[in-house]
């Protein structure tokens, strides 16, 4: 992790190559997860099965998805639990979300390596992927039709149908504010982010990552004093 | 199911369009005179006959339900209760052919979220079309009887079709076809309520003065339905549910939480989509990159102090 002195701009470091794996398995079984899950849900939305070849399909393939999902984010939840601690500063934050969603970060407290907000979707997605590993364990029919009551069955379904509805919620706000934030998909993509991204949306986290050293990445000038650009 | 069935479905699971209502049946019911049952298995063994269906060799534990439970390949089964009778002091021995009941209101067709794997025809008929089903075993959960069954080899809910093919030829069911003493009758709905209303002047003229006909209205009414002796106590009879109906937290489930689902998550999608189109765009200006700059010399200088 570093600040990085480019030829054109300045970078910061946010994710190594192992947390973006572990986020895009997630992402991608997550979104695998939403159509087959839709495919089931809704009868106008059963045609998404043909994602998957078949209903049948959809259903076997589900819950080993949702197998995958669980085994990544417990990675992904140890990599990043020690920086979504609530603080006071993030209560502070959350006063001011009116402005965030309005482009005007100006007056915002110093934030640090995550914002408030960043930090509830951390801990709805950990609820909410608990509560749908449990709830989806009662429903699979395969494995555990016989573990659990009918009754239980039942109460399973409707926990883990609104409990997937939350999650959609709360996935939505995360990508579009993928999007919405400017220079924010780059943390993921190429794993850095520039300086003022870094200067305007998590100044306390710019401040210690320069404090640990800045590494120039510029081409160095020619050796020797004599050396003169060509005239 | 080909030919002129497809014209024949009053309700057809998971599709949203009407089906067609052109042409029109008879509701058909079976009636299962309890009172007349001497429990000899034979309406069991017409139905694997019929069906083309092969129990396992079980094991005696002990009771005369054979096999113990339901299976995939058991589609009715005879459950025998015996129940000391406190008025009386008799020991009576209850005989009840368990299988579907073809609800009016079918909580399995109502759960199945796979566009017709469920279907209920104009007669009443209750039906599992197996070339749909993708064997979730919603079905299980939404029956307030207990009787659909997932066969673990093909993945496929069975249960008794009421004999679907050889009604529609106009012939009664195999089960009821093989009753030796005519407690197995089928017909009409109207004609079998009809007849049971004989059996019940007869049956309360010999004491049974509790004796009814099983025709539960919390689902809307059933096209098998009983002449129980106790109809005041149904669950005598291997537990027959005193008021069936389709649980509440299915109906919640299969009904307003699947349109505030879907309301939810399309009002979320379209706000983001207006709120992108609409709000101050949230990016780095010049200037924050050119503070950034300064930041970092800043801190990079404390941080080499330290």
């Amino acid at each position: 992790m570093a600040v990085r002195r480019e030829e054109a701009r300045t970078t910061v470091d946010r994710y190594p190559g192992r947390v973006r794996v572990n986020h895009w398995v997630t992402a991608l079984s997550l979104i695998l997860l939403a159509i087959s899950g839709a495919a089931l849900f809704h009868p106008s939305l059963f045609f998404l099965s043909s994602f998957f070849g078949s209903g049948s399909n959809t259903r076997w393939l589900h819950p080993w998805l949702g197998v995958v999902l669980l085994a990544s984010f417990t990675i992904l939840f140890i990599q990043m639990v020690r920086y979504n601690f609530w603080t006071k500063a993030d209560t502070r934050w959350m006063g001011h979300i009116g402005e965030v969603m309005s482009g005007r970060e100006e007056n915002l407290p110093e934030v640090g390596r995550y914002n408030g907000a960043q930090k509830i979707v951390f801990w709805l997605m950990t609820l909410l992927i608990i509560v749908l590993f449990v709830s989806g364990i009662v429903i699979w029919y395969e494995y555990f039709g016989a573990t659990f009551t009918i009754e239980q069955q039942r109460f399973g379904h409707i926990v883990h149908a609104l409990a997937a509805v939350a999650m959609l919620l709360v996935v939505i706000v995360h990508i579009y504010a993928g999007f919405y934030v400017r220079g924010t998909m780059s943390a993921m993509t190429e794993g850095k982010v520039t300086g003022g991204w870094a200067y305007r949306h998590h100044r306390l986290w710019l401040r210690g990552e320069a404090r640990e050293g800045v590494i120039d990445e510029r081409q160095t000038p020619p050796r020797g004093h004599n050396a003169r650009p060509a005239e | 199911m080909a030919g002129l069935q497809s014209q024949d479905f009053a309700r057809i699971s998971a599709t949203n369009f009407r089906p067609p209502d052109v042409r029109h049946d008879l509701e058909v019911a079976k009636l299962i005179d309890v009172s007349k049952c001497i429990g000899c298995k034979a309406c069991q063994s017409a139905c694997l006959e019929w069906n083309n269906l092969r129990e396992e060799i079980g094991i005696n534990r002990g009771v005369y339900d054979n096999p113990h439970d339901l299976t995939p390949n058991t589609w009715t089964l005879m459950r025998f209760t015996e129940w000391e009778n406190p008025q009386s002091g008799n020991l009576e021995w209850l005989i009840r052919k368990d299988g579907c009941m073809h609800c009016a209101d079918p909580g399995c067709l109502k759960a199945c979220p796979s566009p017709g794997a469920i279907v209920q025809y104009n007669n009443g008929i209750v039906d599992f079309v197996s070339e749909n089903c993708i064997g979730c075993g919603y079905c299980v959960k939404g029956c307030p009887f207990n009787i659909p069954r997932i066969s673990q080899a093909d993945h496929k809910a069975y249960k008794c079709t009421l004999c679907s093919d050889r009604v529609s030829v106009g012939q009664a069911p195999a089960c009821a076809k093989a009753c030796p003493t005519g407690a197995i009758v089928f017909g009409t709905k109207k004609a079998m309520l009809d007849y049971a209303e004989t059996r019940l002047t007869d049956l309360k003229s010999r004491g049974f003065k509790n004796a009814g006909i099983y025709d539960p209205p919390g689902v809307g009414g059933t096209h098998v339905m009983y002449v129980l002796h106790h109809a005041d106590q149904p669950q005598l009879y291997a537990g027959l549910p005193q008021n069936p109906r389709i649980s509440q937290v299915v109906e919640l489930w299969k009904g307003l939480t699947k349109y505030a689902g879907m309301a939810a998550v399309g009002f979320a999608a379209a706000f983001a989509f207006v709120h992108a189109t609409v709000a101050r765009r949230n990016d780095v200006s010049r200037a924050e990159d050119r503070e950034a700059e300064h930041l970092i010399d800043e801190e990079a200088a404390r941080g080499r102090k330290a």
